[in-house]
């Protein structure tokens, strides 16, 4: 186990920058989750970190030791990839111990370490089995368990759940989170899906077009993201943004261009009429007879909520309410939301006031 | 209580279709049909020709003149010619010499082709030139590389100063076995070649970058990954190989005609002067269906290789 500090690192592909100096530092043992949409350099950076690619710029470390220059088999780390890539000639003992026989460890401590990661993966009946005869949950189980066995300082896992069902997916996730809790080794994990990232991680790193958009544990991000992309980003249904300008002569509060009132707790000074974007999440959104008049557009109840998608003028708007509410398409409400919730973000640059 | 009726009351007849109609409409008669044309071809130009052939060699059939059965005469005379096998032994030489190299040159440029390289398209199109040349037309610029007089490896040799006269590639006994089996090489590594590429790319870059971070050396990256991914399509490529090689006719009958001294007489070549030029069609019969046991081998060694390979089949225990 060791930290892992990234330091203004820059890849180029030819002569395209794909990574604009993404600096990360990572503790001892944490659990840091990379999310953000394809094409943000996520799934490159982890590559770099493995050594599978080159470093333009920059440097990364691992424990105390800068690994630019330093081969993959050399930087003690291991990783499980999207596709498993898992050997389809070996049985999943094989697979399993085939790092150390390239070691050169001997048989017997071959088993030991093999028989000690099924254990904790509950693998032990399929050790004789090849890969083609196991379902998509235990493929994945046997390229965690091929980390595991070579007891690495870092576990890399490149979208390790996108190939698997949606309830297997949570299954997993639930799995690895306890397997970090137990084995407690620095883990980097990428994924584009904000719910793993929320669930699994210490900490989250945004990324999004080769750049950190914003870094901190979930409820942070969550709570108080730092620009519109973030707060987009995050969570599920996104986050609601009306345009508008922000008013502070008396009372404060956000008026859209149809003239409703969007309530805040404060406004910065000096800002009267200052075009902003008004940000609020769909769970902080009530029906009352005094909101924002909203006309249904769909109703979708989950049985534990109902999500209400309204349009606002031209602008769909979406609400979830845990209460039953009696709502048809096409019904007029009223929503409002909730003040002390509200996020503002200046219309130019995106950046939360 | 009311019972339930479950046979047809007496008297009732249902009309039960014809047989001609259950013909017409039974899958497996139309399937048939289907199967008629593809079928008719192959027995018309595969195992009827085979059957004759078969059947000749049991006969003392010649040219112009129908032969009678005469059992096996004609393997007891060739079981007694030493040329016949000198034939088998040229025969088995060249197909043992020429397959290993052809697999060794051909699974080389294969890795190589299937990296990362400028001019890769360009480059993979020229490896298959050898293979796009009809037989004949390279057989023939051969027979000029090898002349005994003009030969462009002897001109180069002497004026390199490492040798002082002419090799007579093609009439010496040792230089003509090297000379049809180099020729043979030329031709057939591209076939090997792109379809071992063929099969390289069939494998996932991320097994190798698995690997690579398990701590393989790129030679441990193709002994534990590369090699026991494509031995399914080197079995295959390889019997291939092997019967077109042990088969071979048109490469030697242009450069050599079997000769020197019969040195570089093939099963083939010898079946085609003993049956058409000498006009003995039945001893001619009879050494090609000698062959049949060497090329049934061939193919049952690569058949019970390729069933070995558990990891192939999916099972599910």
């Amino acid at each position: 186990m060791s930290s892992v500090q990234i330091r203004d690192v820059r890849k180029s592909f030819g002569g395209f920058e794909v990574l604009h100096g993404v600096t990360i530092p990572i503790e001892d043992g944490e659990f840091v989750v990379l999310v953000g949409p394809s094409g943000c350099g996520k799934s490159t950076l982890l590559r770099m970190l493995a050594g599978l690619e080159n470093i333009t710029a920059g440097t990364i470390s691992i424990g105390e030791r800068v690994v630019n220059n330093v081969q993959p088999k050399e930087r003690d780390i291991a990783m499980v990839f999207q596709n498993y890539a898992l050997y389809p000639h070996m049985t999943v003992a094989d697979n399993m111990g085939f790092s150390l026989k390239l070691r050169g460890a001997r048989p017997e401590d071959i088993k030991k370490g093999v028989a000690r990661a099924a254990e904790i993966l509950a693998l032990t009946p399929l050790l004789d089995r090849y890969p083609r005869q196991l379902s998509g949950g235990q493929r994945q189980r046997v390229a965690m368990g091929r980390a595991i066995v070579r007891d690495p300082q870092v576990f890399l896992f490149d979208e390790p759940l996108s190939n698997l069902d949606a309830k297997l997916r949570v299954a997993m996730r639930t799995e690895i989170k306890e397997l970090h809790q137990r084995l407690k080794t620095t883990t980097v994990y990428v994924t584009h899906d904000q719910i793993e990232a929320m669930t699994m991680a210490d900490k989250i790193v945004v990324m999004h077009d080769g750049i950190v958009e914003q870094m901190g544990s979930p409820l942070d991000l969550y709570d108080k993201p730092d620009n519109q992309f973030v707060a987009g980003f995050i969570g599920s249904p996104a986050m609601n943004f009306l345009n508008g300008h922000l008013k502070s002569n008396g009372s404060v509060y956000v008026e859209t261009e149809n003239g409703a009132k969007l309530p805040i707790l404060t406004a910065p000074a000096a800002s009267n009429g200052r075009p902003v974007v008004y940000g609020v999440r769909p769970e902080h959104l009530e029906l009352a007879d005094d909101g924002i008049e909203a006309e249904v557009v769909v109703v979708e109840p989950t049985g534990s909520e109902t999500q209400i998608v309204a349009r606002i003028g031209t602008q769909d708007i979406i609400a979830v309410f845990r209460d039953r509410h009696e709502v048809v398409p096409g019904a007029k409400i009223h929503l409002r939301p909730r003040a002390s919730a509200a996020h503002l973000f200046d219309k130019d640059t995106g950046r939360r006031l | 209580m009311s019972t339930i009726q479950t046979s047809l009351p007496r008297g009732v007849a249902i009309s039960e279709p014809s047989a001609w109609v259950r013909l017409k409409t039974n899958r497996n008669v139309i399937a048939l049909w289907f199967m008629l044309p593809a079928a008719a071809f192959l027995i018309l130009f595969l195992a009827y020709p085979l059957g004759l052939g078969v059947w000749m060699s049991f006969t003392d059939e010649k040219i112009g003149r129908s032969g009678v059965f005469v059992g096996v005469e004609n393997y007891e005379w060739l079981w007694d010619d030493s040329i016949f096998w000198l034939s088998v032994f040229n025969t088995l030489l060249y197909t043992i010499v020429a397959s290993a190299i052809k697999f060794a040159i051909g699974l080389y440029l294969a890795l190589l082709l299937n990296r990362h390289m400028p001019f890769k398209a360009m480059i993979r199109a020229i490896v298959l030139i050898p293979f796009i040349v009809p037989t004949v037309l390279s057989a023939i610029a051969f027979w000029w590389i090898y002349d005994s007089q003009f030969s462009i490896i002897s001109w180069s040799l002497i004026k390199l100063g490492l040798i002082t006269q002419n090799i007579n590639f093609l009439g010496d006994t040792s230089w003509a076995r090297a000379s049809v089996i180099i020729a043979n090489i030329w031709r057939g590594v591209p076939f090997v070649a792109i379809t071992l590429l063929a099969g390289l790319q069939t494998v996932s870059p991320s097994l190798y970058e698995a690997a690579t971070l398990d701590g393989a050396t790129s030679w441990q990256r193709f002994r534990f990954i590369t090699y026991p991914l494509l031995t399914p399509i080197i079995a295959v490529v390889m019997t291939f190989s092997v019967l077109f090689t042990f088969t071979d006719f048109q490469l030697i009958w242009a450069l050599t005609r079997g000769g020197p001294v019969n040195a570089t007489h093939l099963m083939a070549t010898l079946s085609y002067q003993r049956g058409i030029i000498s006009g003995r069609l039945g001893e001619g019969a009879a050494i090609a269906t000698a062959m049949i046991p060497f090329l049934a081998a061939a193919i049952a060694i690569s058949w019970f290789g390729m069933q070995r390979r558990k990891w192939q089949q999916g099972s599910d225990q």
